[in-house]
């Protein structure tokens, strides 16, 4: 606890990357006559959209690994990517460094995108299979340095390759010669290839075995103290952020209900959302299952509820849940939490 | 007399590079009303030896020795309409995705009513009576309404729900449950998990859970077996073997965990992979990535000692227990 504690203190000095009241939306009705209804004997023009991200605010401290959870659906892969720039915000801002990066263009935006790398969940789909490693492991270094020589690239391929475990005479093989750990090495070591300051990993280890996450996590804690990375992780899978994590931020139908730092979070959950997710996991010493319950199930993003997004299913929820949207708060000790109930003292 | 008893079970797939023996001698037995948990990573057979019970080997594989015992009976020798009294009635499977499972363009009520047709004679009227009982039993709410909807209008957990009721529809004796909960969220995983114990329970129906999660093996069964290279390599009360596993390989799984490090240190990983079983090392499977290997593991497949619901399979157990 006290290691993570130190490394959230360190690194509160320095932001590297602040999101400010980001939202992003898809529309589900394109064309102008999808758009069109008949309703009460009158023709209305009805847009509907899948309100994915839903005003987030979040900083990422230089040096950390900020952990993004939540369920399926919740919005968390659709932030990594409004974060990386791979699809735009509907509003809101991305600063990288202090500059506004979500609103450059392609060209004006390179030079950020190789201080910014992403690894993805499913190794089997992110690699080329047409590619050989190095073929793989060359192209992000040709693209953001063309002027690289021939003898100075290879010799940084078979570094970053040793340095996720994967011997550099494999170079010429293809990803299907190896095993999806294997995989997800070389994805990380593409990664890395720019020599990136900040790496978003969009569920890196779900797709592998137990015996084989616990390799892939100690590679990325083992790089990210080797190279100062600064993480945001997005899982689903909580006890791996409880371990992994520096500071937690969870998110319920693409808004965050609580940001704190992991053993803050762990220890003592604030949010109702949060208690319920924390009781789910399956522990070991546990007989039986024993979970917080809750009332019905995640409603669709296109029908948001009104007020705060959790009160339908929240048995402390009351009038003003219902018609106020809650706001993220200090709660005393640097937990920040977008709870009513919390705020007004109703729940401890 | 145990209610189901496999006997030195192998599975073979003929291929085209040569034969892969996907089981290799694989004995357990269940008693009724009890729960079972087989444990491995993906390749470890665990799902094949479930699917061989109800010899629902996918071809070209086959069973190529063994038996399988449901009470008394071997189910390996049946015929297929005699084993058809048995699959789907007396032992059901759930599998890992209810998407899969469920028949898309068919209500529910629809799937649930053929379902008992196929294996009891009674009318459809009291089919869609039983059908609503079980669903509110799985706790579906208004029953009477789901019934005539279509899969793609429930959520995944209640969709799972569903292959529950369907499960429960002919009161079997035995349960087989393929990861049950590996495609839903963890708030979900944790309703449907104690929905199953809880119906287990209250009806006596015996379950195999095979799964990946060591955290819901110990939270609904009471014996576990772990599996590696299509070997039973442990077999033990599932709280002696996650508080002390004897095995190599199982005190590896478990120890990976990240809830078994401090927060911020590193994770005690098993170096390697599990072999291909194309290419199964001799001796022990996991000698190659075992740290307590010694030169005999590379020769000698290790035999099982200890009790028939306590045993192990290393050479190495032996010696250092006796030492203790």
């Amino acid at each position: 606890m006290s290691s993570q504690a130190v490394a959230a203190e360190k690194s509160a000095a320095e932001e590297l990357l602040r999101v400010e009241g980001l939202s992003r939306e898809f529309p589900l009705t394109s064309g102008l006559l999808e758009q069109l209804r008949f309703e009460g004997g009158k023709l209305v023009r009805r847009q509907e959209s899948v309100r994915a991200v839903n005003g987030v605010d979040l900083q990422v401290r230089r040096g950390e690994a900020l952990c993004v959870v939540g369920e399926s659906g919740c919005g968390k892969s659709t932030l990594a990517r409004v974060v990386m720039g791979l699809i735009r915000p509907t509003a809101g801002s991305v600063r990288f460094e202090g500059t506004r990066i979500d609103n450059l263009s392609a060209e004006k935006l390179l030079p950020f995108r190789r201080k910014m790398q992403m690894i993805f969940q499913n190794p089997y789909a992110s690699l080329n299979p047409r590619m050989t490693v190095k073929q793989t492991l060359e192209e992000p270094v040709r693209f953001h340095s063309p002027g690289i020589g021939r003898a100075a690239l290879g010799d940084k391929v078979n570094d970053v390759m040793r340095s996720v475990g994967v011997d550099p005479g494999w170079n010429e093989r293809f990803p299907h010669e190896f095993s999806g750990g294997q995989r997800q090495r070389i994805s990380i070591a593409r990664a890395l290839m720019t020599d990136p300051e900040f790496i978003v990993a969009d569920e890196p280890i779900s797709a592998l075995d137990v015996s084989i996450q616990a390799q892939v996590l100690n590679l990325l804690m083992e790089a990210q103290e080797q190279r100062g990375l600064t993480y945001l992780f997005i899982t689903h899978d909580l006890s791996v952020v409880e371990h992994f994590g520096t500071r937690v931020a969870v998110m319920y139908l693409g808004a965050l209900c609580e940001l704190a730092i992991t053993g803050q979070l762990f220890s003592r959950p604030r949010h109702p959302y949060t208690q319920a997710l924390l009781s789910a996991i399956p522990r070991l010493d546990q007989e039986r299952p024993s979970h917080m319950k809750l009332m019905g199930e995640v409603p669709t993003p296109i029908n948001l509820p009104s007020g705060c997004f959790f009160h339908p299913r929240c048995v402390h929820a009351q009038d003003r849940c219902r018609h106020e949207l809650p706001k993220l708060f200090d709660s005393g000790d640097g937990t920040l939490v977008a709870c009513h109930a919390v705020q007004e003292g109703r729940l401890d | 007399m145990a209610l189901l008893e496999v006997k030195n079970l192998e599975v073979k797939f003929p291929l085209r590079q040569g034969e892969l023996t996907a089981l290799r001698d694989v004995s357990f037995s269940l008693d009724r009303g009890e729960r079972l948990g087989i444990v491995g990573e993906s390749g470890a057979g665990k799902s094949v030896a479930a699917f061989a019970i109800l010899n629902l080997v996918s071809r070209p594989g086959y069973i190529s020795g063994g038996k399988i015992l449901f009470e008394g009976r071997d189910l390996a020798g049946l015929s297929r309409s005699e084993l058809r009294t048995i699959r789907g009635n007396r032992i059901n499977m759930i599998f890992q995705d209810p998407m899969m499972t469920l028949n898309p363009v068919l209500t529910i009520g629809t799937q649930m009513i053929e379902c008992l047709r196929a294996h009891r004679r009674i009318t459809p009227a009291a089919a869609r009576q039983l059908a609503i009982e079980k669903l509110r039993a799985v706790s579906i709410p208004s029953p009477e309404a789901r019934i005539d909807q279509y899969p793609h209008e429930l959520s995944g957990g209640m969709r799972q729900r569903v292959v529950i009721a369907i499960a429960l529809l002919t009161d079997p004796s035995v349960i087989i449950a393929d990861e049950p909960t590996t495609a839903l969220d963890v708030t979900i995983q944790a309703e449907i998990m104690e929905l199953l114990l809880e119906l287990c329970e209250h009806n006596n129906v015996a379950l195999i859970l095979i799964t990946h999660d060591l955290g819901v093996v110990s939270q609904v069964t009471q014996r576990a077996i772990v599996m590696y290279a299509g070997r039973i390599v442990e077999e033990g009360a599932t709280r002696r073997i996650i508080d002390s596993a004897r095995h190599p390989y199982t005190q590896g799984l478990i120890n990976a965990l990240p809830e078994r490090t401090r927060p911020g240190q590193r994770l005690n990983q098993i170096p390697g992979v599990m072999p291909s079983l194309m290419d199964i090392p001799q001796g022990c499977a996991f000698h190659p990535r075992c740290q307590l290997r010694i030169d005999a593991c590379q020769q000698q497949l290790p035999a099982y000692s200890g009790s028939e619901h306590a045993r192990v399979a290393c050479l190495r157990v032996d010696e250092q227990e006796r030492a203790q």
